[in-house]
């Protein structure tokens, strides 16, 4: 009998050996450090949970009916001293754990540049960081590696031991980008920006996906992201730039159509300018940038000249329809100034793509002085940061 | 007939829109189309139309409005664990190449059908059905201070729950989550009548939920019984006030955010799209400021249930009342302050994040408090382990692991890791059933001998008791594993075989959950067949201590022939120390409200518009509108609102308790 019961435990063995617990053991060292706050929280709360647990069996047991030697005091209602440790005792572990939290969520802020490799290393400060822009579509993942002039769909790449800058956007609908292995994830929403900065340590292949439901073709939408040497990575640079082929407006609006379970591919140039026209949704031509509307806006906006400022929407890629009651679906037409022709935008104008100030022990702290600033309440405010 | 005409009667309904090419929809209809068939058959064969109507239907009595509250969720739960058995069934089988046995556009539906239905249509009714029933009852009451309006709320969550089931069989629900975030709930990506049905049954049914909390509230402001002071309320009734607090600041903000989605929808505005200045987070912001209080609105009950099963069991009076009060008004307070810590990785700063952190984990020290409250409640007491605690310490055990993932998800830096992954899953399921369900069913044992008279039945009791509690770890427990391994909620395939393993053993706990929930059933049939066994007549079966179980089982319409007077926090068992007498003489006309029929009909009119601006039936709606305006007019004219009880039905009904409990003695 007792031989069968192993049996059957083995393959629930198997299954467990089998298992990549890959939260509690990453390959990136910000994944790994809030992998050690998951642990110490736990283990923190672990020290009043386990007596709870513990006294609710033992009490339970106890002062069940049938066991009339145990002493009965039906009107005990109250202790003064037990009320004290009744509320100290979660207060202070949750004194403990919040700041514990403070500090861990500033340090591990993903909008905060890189402070070390791992434990033991800091970071080269002479080296740049690897940049990508990720662009989550209808439903899959567009990487575009803007130093090297390469764009990915369905697969990253980055060397071991680089510090690696993501910034974040979406075409459609909000997805989540998320790298287990390599750090926590970070929301990809349209017509925003999100930020993340972080490194892998260990050579492989991880596993990363949409962490937020996104429609019909989420559970498809995932990815590989290979953790490189150097060697390797530049290989693979080559030879995304030998697939050849160019990513530019009209090959974004097609690639953009919502398609499910897409291979990986590759195109060996990319549009410089692709990316910051993605985040402000004016990749069709004749659309007006968000940055140029919110600048627009914020000096005043376009009185009733503005509502006049609107075209047909002729492209669609979901072909929606428009609503019941409203008007037909719309967009904002670009406006023309001498050195910019429509849809294009001038140079000055940019993206809210800067979310530096950041608060907290080590950092830096913001420049802008409120009052001098007359923006400062009309200013372009990243719409990302609620 | 033309399709413009066709077309301005049934808006976009038409024969495709019914689901006939999905089989498991058409079974289903077969099957509650018999199903149906037989009850209407049955009920017509024994003439109980003129019953239900008169007694039940238009009924403005707190007590049977509080038991059709229970009725009402304990269908609705079928429903919703149907959803829960599919899921749990495709993600077993969508392994290894497999696409399982759903398809995307059924899957996304059930799992948003799933979390509506579990939240508004489940937990809520149960909830509002004990409150309703006990409440008054507890502050010596003779019903809600506004009775019409509560038959009003109930039939409109019902017909909430009608819109939802309605989009199972004639068109289709929403594929987006049971919150609905545009950009993707917007017209842009869901055109369809799904999250048309999503609206219009989330309104219909908040104005209900509304409408029945600010009832709650003024009744427990202003109904309570000569004595009871406000800390002198049993802890049941403080937490049910802090929750209808909590519905009435936060229900309008969910009203609001849906309507505004429904202008996004009909008339081409831009709050949450992507274009002209949208923003969808800022939905995401207002529908949390109604989410993260509607936990509380769930759970704050339960928390009153566990106490007042913990002191009646334990013999005891109930350790720390006062801090228990002000642990309740404070985890009301800050239920309010943590909004976002359910979007954490949308990018706020770190400041931002750590704050609402940090309010997060604040919550569990009162609620801890509370934890220890029930413990040295338990301490030095006699504890009975009839059903009502056994609920109890299954809740005590198991609440506590949940609190404890809850409190690690308020931490950001391990959020960015655990968000949405099945963890985050495992972890409201721990508090929501381990805590709401949990309470509800303590509330269901323990207060079923009240209404009815007689006890439910403990052997298919403590089947259904450890069915659900072994088939609720089954099921979950693996869903904390497979969160730590990574794996995101909403999947419809995997690719990982060793994945697979995790989903058998939680389905298996969910067939568990099942026999749990059939256990369940089999025990009210069984009782109702048994009632003579398990018959009381004392009134009050569990040697309780609060004023509802002063009066007879099943009260009387009346509930108190007279007012009583409290002079304690435990009414009911300082005055059976004291040695209290009934009164057997001097009984007078009781003032009552009387039956009316405008809530059913007003809810219906309200169904109906409901359904016709999902389908652009715009006739319909304006018509519906109209009527409901008219039929709420009119009722206003409608002067037979209340009549006096007779004194001599009063004597009657006394003298018949009396004779029974002499006869019990």
């Amino acid at each position: 009998m007792s031989r069968l019961k192993i049996l059957a435990l083995l393959p629930l063995a198997a299954a467990l050996s089998g298992c990549d617990y890959v939260v509690l053991a990453p390959a990136g060292d910000i994944a790994a450090q809030q992998r050690d706050l998951v642990i110490i929280s736990t283990v923190l709360m672990l020290l009043i949970v386990v007596p709870v647990m513990a006294l609710t069996v033992l009490f339970a047991w106890r002062y069940r009916q049938s066991n009339t030697e145990a002493r009965y005091e039906p009107d005990w209602d109250h202790s003064t001293k037990l009320e004290l440790v009744i509320w100290s005792a979660p207060l202070l572990i949750i004194v403990c754990l919040g700041a514990l939290t403070w500090m861990g969520t500033h340090l591990l802020d993903p909008y905060r540049t890189l402070g070390r490799i791992h434990a033991e290393r800091a970071v080269d400060k002479s080296k740049a960081p690897l940049e990508v822009d990720v662009v989550a579509l209808d439903w899959k993942w567009l990487f575009i590696y803007p130093d090297y002039g390469i764009a990915t769909v369905n697969e990253l790449a980055a060397p071991v031991d680089r510090p690696i800058t993501f910034r974040i956007t979406a075409s459609s609908v909000m997805n989540s980008f998320y790298i287990p292995a390599l750090a926590g994830q970070i929301y990809a929403m349209p017509g925003m920006e999100t930020k993340l900065h972080a490194v892998v340590n260990h050579a492989g292949t991880y596993k990363g996906f949409s962490a937020n439901y996104s429609g019909a073709g989420f559970s498809g939408m995932h990815f590989n992201f290979k953790g490189l040497d150097d060697k390797g990575f530049d290989a693979w640079i080559a030879s995304a730039k030998s697939a050849g082929g160019s990513l530019g407006r009209a090959e974004y609006l097609q690639l953009e159509k919502p398609s499910q379970n897409e291979p990986v591919r590759r195109w060996g140039t990319v549009d410089a300018d692709l990316y910051r026209l993605i985040l402000n949704m004016c990749v069709e031509t004749g659309k007006m940038c968000q940055s140029e509307m919110m600048a627009i806006d914020a000096k005043g906006g376009n009185g009733h000249q503005g509502l006049n400022n609107t075209l047909p929407l002729a492209y669609d890629k979901y072909a929606r329809r428009g609503t019941v009651l409203g008007p037909e679906p719309t967009f904002v037409a670009g406006t023309c100034t001498p050195d910019a022709p429509q849809g294009q935008t001038t140079a000055s104008i940019k993206a809210p793509t800067d979310f530096e100030p950041l608060l907290g022990a080590g950092l830096k702290r913001p420049s802008f002085t409120p009052l001098k600033s007359s923006s400062f309440f009309l200013g372009q405010r990243p719409k990302s940061d609620s | 007939m033309s399709p413009d005409l066709l077309k301005l009667i049934f808006g976009r309904l038409g024969l495709e829109s019914l689901p006939l090419h999905e089989p498991i929809v058409v079974g289903t209809f077969v099957v509650v189309a018999l199903g149906g068939a037989a009850l209407l058959g049955g009920l017509t064969y024994f003439r109980l139309w003129g019953y239900l109507w008169r007694e039940w239907f238009t009924t403005v009595d707190h007590k049977r409005i509080g038991i059709m509250y229970m009725i009402l969720g304990i269908v609705m739960l079928l429903r919703g664990f149907a959803d829960a058995l599919m899921m749990r069934g495709q993600q077993m089988l969508a392994f290894n190449g497999s696409e399982g046995y759903l398809n995307a556009h059924h899957y996304d539906q059930i799992f948003t059908a799933h979390g509506v239905i579990m939240i508004f249509f489940v937990a809520m009714p149960l909830v509002t059905g004990l409150m309703n029933y006990v409440v008054p009852l507890q502050i010596g009451a003779r019903d809600v201070s506004f009775p019409f309006l509560n038959n009003f709320s109930f039939w409109m969550t019902v017909g909430g729950a009608v819109l939802v089931m309605a989009s199972l069989f004639i068109g289709e629900f929403a594929r987006t989550g049971w919150l609905a975030y545009p950009p993707l709930s917007n017209i842009g990506y869901s055109p369809d009548v799904g999250v048309d049905y999503y609206i219009w049954a989330l309104q219909v049914a908040g104005v209900g939920t509304t409408l029945s909390g600010i009832n709650l509230i003024c009744t427990i402001v202003k109904l309570r019984c000569p004595g009871m002071t406000m800390m002198k309320m049993p802890v049941f009734t403080w937490t049910s006030l802090c929750t209808n607090v909590l519905i009435v600041a936060s229900f309008p903000v969910l009203t609001v955010v849906l309507a505004l989605l429904s202008l996004d929808r009909y008339v081409g505005t831009n709050f949450f799209t992507n274009d002209f200045g949208g923003s969808p987070m800022m939905y995401v912001n207002l529908i949390w400021i109604w989410g993260h209080p509607e936990v509380y609105i769930l759970v704050l009950p339960a928390f009153g249930i566990f106490s007042e099963v913990t002191s009646t069991f334990s013999g005891k009076r109930l350790f720390g009342y006062t801090s228990m009060v002000y642990a309740t008004v404070v985890i009301t307070i800050l239920s309010y302050l943590v909004w976002l810590h359910h979007f954490f990785t949308m990018g706020s700063g770190a400041s931002v994040n750590s704050f609402f952190g940090i309010t997060t984990m604040i919550i569990s020290i009162p609620t801890g408090a509370k934890m220890f409250n029930w413990l040295f409640t338990m301490y030095r007491g006699r504890i009975r382990y009839e059903l009502p605690m056994m609920w109890t310490i299954a809740f005590m055990l198991t609440f506590v692991i949940g609190g404890m993932t809850g409190v690690l998800l308020a931490v950001p830096p391990a959020d960015f890791v655990l968000h949405n992954s099945l963890f985050l899953i495992a972890h409201f399921h721990n508090v929501i059933i381990g805590g709401v369900v949990f309470g509800a069913f303590a509330g269901i044992n323990y207060w079923f001998p009240k209404a009815f008279g007689f006890k439910l039945d403990p052997f298919w009791g403590k089947m259904s008791f450890w069915f659900w509690v072994t088939g609720f770890y089954l099921a979950f427990m693996p869903l904390y594993v497979l969160g730590l391994m990574g794996v995101t909620r909403r999947l419809r395939v995997f690719d990982d075989p060793s994945l697979q393993i995790w989903f058998v053993i939680a389905a298996i706990g969910a067939v568990f959950v099942f026999i749990g929930i059939l256990a369940m059933l089999m025990q009210f049939a069984v009782s109702l067949l048994k009632r003579e066994q398990l018959k009381d007549v004392t009134g009050d079966p569990w040697d309780a201590r609060t004023l509802e179980w002063a009066t007879s089982s099943p009260p009387p319409d009346y509930n108190f022939a007279f007012t009583p007077v409290v002079h304690d926090n435990d009414a009911w068992w300082d005055m059976k120390r004291r040695g209290y007498q009934r009164p057997l003489t001097g009984f007078k006309p009781i003032h009552m409200p009387s039956s009316t029929g405008t809530g059913i009909i007003l809810a219906g009119f309200a169904t109906a518009m409901g359904f016709a601006l999902v389908w652009y039936m715009w006739w319909l709606a304006a018509l519906s509108f109209i009527a409901m305006l008219a039929v709420g007019i009119g009722h206003t004219f409608n002067y037979h609102r209340d009549f006096d009880i007779p004194a001599d039905d009063v004597i009657r009904t006394e003298d018949a308790r009396t004779k029974l409990l002499a006869g019990a003695k």
